[in-house]
This record gives structure tokens, C-alpha cells and sequence, in this order.
């Protein structure tokens, strides 16, 4: 046996950059990953032309999904234009030959960072979610193994803890990204940097969501249908952002969430976050013919 | 030995807590060497010893934080069967959480001494399910008068605390739930008499009101005296004797004892 039998011969580039084992790998890990629900599974995190923490982890499991049909749509912090999504997006298009989109809709697999769109997604849709930190005990328990075994256990009082902590210092629960959440009645996981605007959405959704962290080397995933309960004390209700009722101050849309804007008088104006949301309310208001699909809030408010 | 001779106050009941030839080595050290103890329900089993007479290391076997070599370790609860020793991670877990308090010689092993001192005691409490914040609040206040905490501290985190205070956080932490056994490794060293006064009160009143097992641990003859019905003294990771406090206390029997009593007389 030689080097050269058991390798496969020279190629320029593999279909969506990665090799072929480590796409293998992926999908393993992510069927893993789907099969527990919330539970972190390890992977090996390949190297992608891109510097850890930029979206390495969304990255290499956009490349695993995509084929030449499927329309991919990046964004990052909600916006389809920013630096970061705009590279991705143009990496993945260069690498796999895919068709790209801004609209929501269209997408059948969208990658982000921070947000989740506003228009409910489809049961054909895919949500790719990069993770920066994966492992929701690191504040209570800075020992991974430890860590490990307390998932095992289901041991998370120390969640609560937290959660009394800054009640008792700030008369309100504090955490605002990342808000740790029980998915399937079993896990804790943290779904990303995503505000708790975001974090009902994920609750029984109809599309599959997967996290990924690159540099963590660690995936997990909602699967379709699947509970996903932010962690909550029975007497101290959960509260998204109060974004309800701002308006955003370009497209005029109401009821979403937005970023805020400070102005030099020390006020702030907001524009919605979901950048491609805002872009269609414009064009409507300037009567083209737009496609709008359903919103997971309504009226700022998301139905029970 | 026999019941009536040894628990004349709780002649017909069987031990709360039996631990039989339990033996334990470091390496070189031998920590503990076929030491065998029991507790009936309600009483207070006094152990004393020199430094480094296995003490603690027998104090952590009973909170099921340490297995040994060989031995076995039953506790006659509801729902609790069988060598304590052969449990897995997650029974020992629950056992503990739910029955049995502790109060260690180190507090930075019993506290997170960043969280508020409301917040250990909720710990406890979070850890056996419950999920009320006003609940958490109210209990863990409670627990914190019981033990005499000055409650306008409530929310300090314990390493800005008197080393006093701390014993005291920690003791209502193992108290909050009502435990079937509370270990309890030198409660008061390291505190000034008034303090140590005060915990012993708390101890005592504790004892009395809720009837709760206790395993007091202490190099403070002292302390075993006030609160202790049962003496175990340890010498070398071994049982040198046993007996009532007042037997103990008036009559040694083994040479070590009587150098140990005397010495404190
Ligand atoms: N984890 C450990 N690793 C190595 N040796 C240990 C360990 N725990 C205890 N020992 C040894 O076992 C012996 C008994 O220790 P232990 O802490 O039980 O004594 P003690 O009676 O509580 O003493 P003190 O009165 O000073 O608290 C000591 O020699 C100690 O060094
Ligand atoms: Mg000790």
C-alpha cells in the first residue's frame, strides 16, 4: 500500500471547495446533530480561505448543502450588503456554481450571523447559523469536561443561576444575545448571537436550522417542529427587545426589529435590521410589484 | 455492641447512616483504614483527631464525592437502597442535591464566592427542580435567618464575607432543603468565640427543631462536647474509639483518648 493508491488523483478544486471526506464528515455530524436535537456534536473544522471567527463554521456547512440548483442567500446582523455576507455569498456562488438571492423567499438555504429573517421560513428552507461560542455553561462551568458530563446530566441549575444573578444585581434578567434555550425538552444550547427578538422563531419553525462553530469545532441543530424554550423562571416572564412598535425611519415598516441609529441631539432613529425586509416595504410603498411572505410578528407582536 | 448500651434516647431504631470497613489510600498514605461508623436518626455523631487523621476524607466518602478502595456506606431513606458506593454519577448527584447537606472546612470548595450569597443558597434549591424566582428569593432568605446570617448581606457574594459569614452561607445551603443528614467538617474553626458561639447556637437549635442527622466534624473538643450525643476519635486514618459523648468525655478508654481529653481539660 502506497501513498499514491489510496489517494484520489489530482484535482484543481473539489465542487464547493471542500474534499470530499470532509463533506462526508459534515453531513455524519449533521445528521448527528439533527438525530439529538440541541446537543453539540465535534467535528473536524477544515481550513476555508476566510479567518476563524469570521463564519468559518456556517461556511463549511453551506459548502457541504449546496448543489448547483440550490439559491443561496447570506446575511449578516440582517443585511444581505454588509462586507462579510457579500464575500460569502460571492464564495460560495464562485465555489459551487450556485444562484444567489436576496430575497427570503427565494432562499433555499440562507447563512447569518446574528438575525434570523422576518418572513417566516418554508419547510424546503435551510437556516445556517454561525456560532461563535457554542458551549451555553462556559459562564458556570469553565471546565469543558465538566461541562460535558452537566449536559449529560441535564444538569443546568446553574442556567438559573445565572438568571437569578442579574435579577438580584439589575432587577432584570440582563442577557440579552445568545439566550439560553432548552431545545426538545432535553438540551441546552445557545442559538447564536441572535437577539431574543429571534429566539421564538425557532420554537416548532418549520424549517431546519443548523449552528455551526468553526473555530469551537462544534454543531448543532433545531430540527423541523422541534420546541426550543428560552430558559425563564415560572414567575419572571420571557421579553424580547420593546421594538414593536418603532418605525423604521427609510422604508417606514413598523413592527420589527430594528437597529438603532444615535443622533447628534442625542435621540436615535431606528431602521429594521432584516435589510431586505426594509428594501421590500420601499419598493411596494413606490408601487412595484413585490412578493411579501408571512411574518412571524405581527403587529410587533409574535401570536402565541 | 448493643443498641440500648450505645443510643439509650432511640433504643428501637436502626441507623440513619452506616458506613462499615471503609479503607482509603493516597498513594503512600493510608487516609483511612477499615473505619466503620454509624448515626441513628437525629443524633449527632461527634468525630475528633489530630490533623491528618482521615477526618475529612471520611466526611467526603459520606457525601459520596470520594468512593474507596473497599467498603460499603447505606443510608436507611425512602427510595435509598443498597451500597451508596455502587451508585453512578447521576444518582450520587440526586442523592446528594436532595438528602444530604454539607458544610466543608474549606468554604471555597462549598461557595461560588463571586455569586451572591442569596444566589448559593438558590443553587441548592435550582439544582431539586425549583423554578420560582420568588420562591428561590423567599426559601434562601429563610435559610439564611435560620443559620443567623445578617440578612442585609443577602446578596453579597461571599468573598467579600468574614470567614464567619461564610460558614454561615454555607450552612444554609445545606440546610435549605430540609436534608435527611448534614455533614458538617470544623463549622467553626477559624472563628472568634462569639461567632463560634453563635454557630453552635444555630447547630443546637437546628438539632432540636428539625431533628436533622448530623456528622460533626472537629479538632475542637470543645465543640463535639455542646453538640455531640456520640464520639468517634480517629487517629492515623483509624477508629481509636467510640462511645456516648459523657463516656468519652469521663472515662476514656484507649491511651490516645485519654491524652486527647486531658490535654483539653
Ligand atoms: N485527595 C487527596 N490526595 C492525596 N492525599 C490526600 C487526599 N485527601 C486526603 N489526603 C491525605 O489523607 C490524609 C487524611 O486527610 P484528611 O483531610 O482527611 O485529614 P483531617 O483529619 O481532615 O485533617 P485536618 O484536621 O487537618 O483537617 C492526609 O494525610 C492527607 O494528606
Ligand atoms: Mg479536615
Amino acid at each position: 500500500m502506497s501513498l499514491t493508491t489510496l489517494t484520489k488523483p489530482w484535482e484543481a478544486m473539489s465542487y464547493g471547495f471542500l474534499d470530499g471526506s470532509a463533506k462526508r464528515e459534515l453531513r455524519r455530524k449533521t445528521l448527528k446533530s439533527v438525530a439529538v436535537p440541541g446537543c453539540q456534536m465535534p467535528y473536524a473544522s477544515r481550513e476555508v480561505p476566510m479567518a476563524r471567527g469570521w463564519g468559518t463554521g456556517g461556511l463549511q456547512v453551506s459548502l457541504t448543502l449546496v448543489n448547483p440548483k440550490t439559491r443561496v442567500k447570506v446575511i449578516d446582523q440582517g443585511a444581505d450588503d454588509s462586507v462579510n455576507a457579500a464575500s460569502i455569498r460571492r464564495f460560495i456562488a464562485r465555489v459551487a456554481g450556485t444562484p444567489t438571492t436576496m430575497d427570503t423567499l427565494e432562499a433555499d438555504l440562507i447563512q447569518s450571523r446574528h438575525r434570523i429573517p422576518e418572513e417566516i421560513l418554508r419547510e424546503d428552507q435551510i437556516l445556517v447559523l454561525q456560532v461563535p461560542n457554542p458551549e451555553p455553561l462556559r459562564p458556570v462551568q469553565p471546565n469543558m469536561s465538566i461541562a460535558r458530563q452537566m449536559h449529560a446530566d441535564a444538569d443546568y441549575g446553574r442556567m438559573w443561576l445565572q438568571l437569578y444573578e442579574q435579577i438580584v444585581r439589575s432587577g432584570r434578567v440582563m442577557q440579552g444575545a445568545s439566550y439560553p434555550s432548552l431545545v426538545h425538552g432535553r438540551h441546552v444550547m445557545t442559538p447564536s448571537p441572535i437577539p431574543r427578538w429571534d429566539v421564538p422563531k425557532l420554537n416548532m419553525s418549520k424549517h431546519l436550522t443548523i449552528l455551526s462553530a468553526g473555530r469551537e469545532k462544534r454543531i448543532f441543530a433545531v430540527p423541523p417542529y422541534t420546541r426550543v424554550e428560552p430558559l425563564v423562571f415560572s414567575d419572571v416572564p420571557y421579553k424580547v427587545e420593546e421594538h414593536g412598535h418603532l418605525t423604521c425611519y427609510r422604508s417606514g415598516t413598523k413592527g420589527f426589529f430594528m437597529n438603532e441609529i444615535p443622533q447628534d441631539d442625542g435621540t436615535s432613529t431606528f431602521e429594521v435590521s432584516d435589510s431586505e425586509w426594509g428594501v421590500k416595504a420601499i419598493r411596494k410603498g413606490a408601487g412595484e410589484p413585490v412578493t411579501t411572505g408571512e411574518t412571524w410578528y405581527k403587529n410587533g407582536e409574535m401570536p402565541e | 455492641m448493643t443498641l440500648t448500651l450505645d443510643a439509650p434516647r432511640i433504643v428501637q431504631t436502626r441507623a440513619l447512616l452506616q458506613v462499615s470497613n471503609v479503607s482509603k489510600t493516597y498513594g503512600p498514605v493510608k487516609a483511612l483504614q477499615n473505619v466503620s461508623a454509624h448515626a441513628y436518626p437525629g443524633e449527632v455523631l461527634g468525630i475528633v483527631g489530630e490533623s491528618g487523621s482521615g477526618k475529612s476524607t471520611l466526611l467526603r466518602m459520606m457525601n459520596l464525592e470520594e468512593t474507596p478502595d473497599q467498603g460499603s456506606y447505606t443510608l436507611d431513606l425512602p427510595d435509598v437502597q443498597g451500597n451508596l458506593f455502587d451508585l453512578d454519577r447521576f444518582a450520587r448527584r440526586m442523592l446528594c442535591a436532595t438528602r444530604i447537606g454539607i458544610v466543608y472546612q474549606n468554604p471555597h470548595l462549598g461557595l461560588l464566592m463571586k455569586h451572591s450569597s442569596s444566589g448559593n443558597v438558590a443553587e441548592r434549591l435550582l439544582v431539586a427542580g425549583e423554578r420560582s424566582f420568588a420562591v428561590l428569593r423567599q426559601k434562601a432568605t429563610e435559610a439564611l435567618d435560620a443559620s443567623e446570617f445578617p440578612l442585609e448581606r443577602l446578596d453579597a457574594p461571599p468573598a467579600e464575607l468574614s470567614g464567619g459569614m461564610q460558614q454561615r452561607v454555607q450552612l444554609a445551603k445545606a440546610i435549605a432543603l430540609e436534608p435527611a443528614l448534614l455533614l458538617l467538617d470544623e463549622p467553626t474553626t477559624g472563628l472568634d468565640v462569639s461567632v463560634q458561639a453563635l454557630v453552635l447556637d444555630t447547630l443546637k437549635r437546628l438539632q432540636q427543631d428539625r431533628k436533622i442527622t448530623m456528622v460533626i466534624v472537629s479538632h475542637d473538643l470543645g465543640v463535639i462536647r455542646t453538640l455531640a450525643d456520640r464520639v468517634m476519635v480517629m487517629r492515623r486514618g483509624e477508629v481509636v474509639e467510640t462511645g456516648l459523648a459523657d463516656q468519652i468525655f469521663q472515662d476514656p478508654q484507649h491511651a490516645y483518648t485519654q491524652q486527647l481529653v486531658h490535654a483539653k481539660l
